[in-house]
């Protein structure tokens, strides 16, 4: 049900409702609108109580098995967020002075140090605010590295075959050509044609390490050189930064610049498409670039670094200096973590990803590459069930919701076919992760005596299997009454 | 195993080429390639009058589950396109042989021959298979 199908003309939720209608002077003509928005009419508790419902009925890592992994979201210890609620933080004014903001500043100096130390590299900034906003900032100061050298040639962007498909897209938003490069069988960079590829219209390459696949590349080290080699820059996508943390840097493999998904592999909350946090690190040669504002500390003090002592910067990516409260949640996740708690989240996330799939392999599923060690995710696919069975990925997806259980990622990365990747993150139990092996040999064992149960799943939910074909060809966006259009 | 047509040329991204004298190809994509795909919901047709290099991007069809590009096979200028798809994406699941989505004035005939014929791309679907 909808809340506008509770609305009733009239009703009010008294306590939000300003008592004076807000005089409209000073609002050109132009600007007014001519008919009042056609908001639900509802009481405070008929709101409080439609939202409360769909909560409910929603999967989420509070709730279940969700096996999206930090690609999406890992559990966000609740102590991060008491800590970062504190009123000292939350009622800190964004244009407070300096003086008035040193606890705010120190910790997000400390922030800067940390990501630096744990990425290995020379500088870091928190401001973008997202990490496509990262990865954005990241390929401009490839760019303003270039131009800066009177390096105009260099217009390409190498970006595997099995890289996000957000790579691409930045390369493009910087002005670049972005030109992909295949990946083996194997689930490695081809080497050749990543030989044939590089060139003096090379800028850089945007490498995700360990890659979609779920499989760390090998030839990192021998991709650095060929790139450097070249003259181009190396680009770490750290969306699976989660698998070698504290373990393995980026800066030591070569990459000369990094973005860090603080909401994901540092457990901060998002979901709906934000609040994000995407930190940029760097090598020395792009330090003099990074976004503004910077934290520095003069040993007894904290200041804001911006354009005036960062003449060479790309700029600002928003008015103030990132999502302050996405940074706070990471950095107290960190703190709580420490340096040697950063290699248990590595390893405890190898370690559940590879039993895992060592327990779906033992069960009879194909694993995508198989002789290759998981990282902290890795990849099925379900293409002999569903050329044996006539069960295919989405059908499995569908089912395990009914066995209380999110699904995987379904039909990504593109290079596999009828693929799960799966990533149960280091915060699952030993029994959840055989719980959703058996559910998921139960689910084979259904494909074989009832079929059509596991084509028509979910079974047990609130809706049955949506027509999602049918509404993404005849978009319904907007509620009507009925018999009225416009 | 899916369809594979003896009289059209074939890409190793499963696009279709079929010769419609005058120099004109018409361009599809095979009936691999929307089994892979699913149920497709939008297609992103080129502009008439483009110049397309062999191997250039140059339309998109989008599915449920993936967005997937779509090359030109020949080098040549984009003469025509199917804009039937642009609401009925569907058509190309249903006859994929039948349901071109652009046509191109060949910049060289000749390019034809570089394409694979019926067997050689039955042979490719078939290694990437296993």
């Amino acid at each position: 049900m909808l809340i506008f199908q509770h609305s009733r003309p009239g009703r009010r939720a008294q306590a939000q409702a300003p008592a004076d209608q807000a005089p409209l002077e000073g609002i050109p003509e132009a600007f007014r609108r001519r008919n009042r928005p056609r908001l639900p009419e509802v009481s405070e508790l008929q709101a409080v109580r439609h939202y409360t419902k769909l909560s409910q009925k929603n999967f989420s890592i509070d709730t279940q098995f969700y096996p999206l992994g930090s690609c999406t979201m890992k559990y966000n210890p609740r102590g991060a967020n008491a800590m970062a609620m504190l009123p000292g933080l939350v009622d800190r004014h964004p244009l407070a002075p300096e003086s008035h903001s040193q606890g705010f500043l120190s910790a997000m100096y400390e922030l800067q140090e940390i990501l630096k130390s744990v990425t290995g590299m020379a500088a870091v900034s928190l401001a973008p605010m997202a990490g496509a906003q990262g990865e954005f900032a990241g390929v401009a100061m490839i760019r303003a590295y270039h131009d800066a050298r009177g390096d105009q040639e260099r217009r390409e962007i190498l970006v595997p075959d099995a890289a996000h498909g957000t790579n691409p897209a930045t390369a493009v938003m910087c002005g670049y050509q972005a030109r992909e490069i295949p990946t083996l069988p194997s689930g490695d960079v081809d080497l050749e044609a990543l030989e044939a590829a590089l060139g003096p219209r090379t800028a850089g390459i945007m490498l995700t390490n360990p890659s979609t696949l779920g499989v760390f590349e090998r030839h990192i080290d021998r991709i650095a050189r060929m790139v450097h080699q070249a003259g181009g820059l190396l680009y770490y996508d750290g969306a699976n930064l989660n698998a070698i943390l504290g373990r393995v840097r980026p800066g030591d493999m070569g990459f000369d610049v990094i973005h860090v998904n603080l909401h994901k592999t540092f457990a901060a909350p998002h979901g709906g498409g934000g609040p994000g946090a995407g930190p940029v690190g760097v090598s020395e040669r792009l330090a003099p670039y990074l976004p503004v504002p910077l934290v520095a500390f003069d040993g007894h003090d904290y200041h804001l670094l911006t354009e005036k002592e960062r003449p060479d910067t790309i700029g600002r990516l928003s008015a103030f200096g990132g999502n302050a409260g996405v940074l706070l949640r990471a950095y107290v996740y960190a703190r709580m973590l420490g340096a040697e708690g950063m290699k248990r989240v590595a390893d405890f996330a190898t370690l559940n990803a590879n039993y895992l799939m060592k327990r779906l392999v033992e069960a009879g599923f194909t694993a995508a590459y198989p002789g290759r060690r998981a990282t902290h995710e890795f990849i099925i696919t379900l293409k002999p069930e569903a050329k044996e069975l006539g069960v295919n990925a989405m059908d499995f997806a569908k089912r395990l919701l009914d066995f209380d259980m999110h699904a995987p990622t379904t039909y990504f990365p593109l290079l596999v076919p009828e693929c799960f990747l799966i990533e149960p993150t280091e915060t699952e139990a030993k029994e959840a992760l055989d719980a959703f092996v058996e559910a998921m040999v139960k689910i084979r064992e259904e494909a074989r005596q009832e079929p059509e149960k596991v084509k028509g799943a979910p079974c047990n939910l609130p809706v049955r299997r949506l027509d999602d074909v049918r509404a993404a060809r005849e978009l319904d966006l907007k509620w009507e009454p009925k018999g009225e259009t416009g | 195993m899916s369809e594979i047509p003896d009289d059209l040329k074939y890409t190793s991204t499963h696009e279709w080429a079929r010769d419609e004298g005058d120099g004109i190809v018409a361009v599809g994509i095979t009936d691999h390639a929307q089994e892979l795909l699913g149920d497709l919901v939008y297609v992103e047709l080129p502009e008439v009058g483009t110049d397309l290099g062999a191997g250039a991007e140059c339309a998109v069809v989008e599915s449920v589950k993936a967005a997937s590009d779509i090359y030109s096979p020949l080098d040549g200028e984009v003469v025509e396109v199917n804009e039937t798809l642009a609401d009925s994406p569907e058509a190309i699941n249903e006859a994929p042989y039948e349901q071109w989505i652009f046509k191109l004035k060949m910049a060289d005939p000749a390019q034809l021959d570089n394409l694979m014929d019926a067997a050689a791309y039955a042979a490719a679907v078939e290694a990437e298979e296993h």
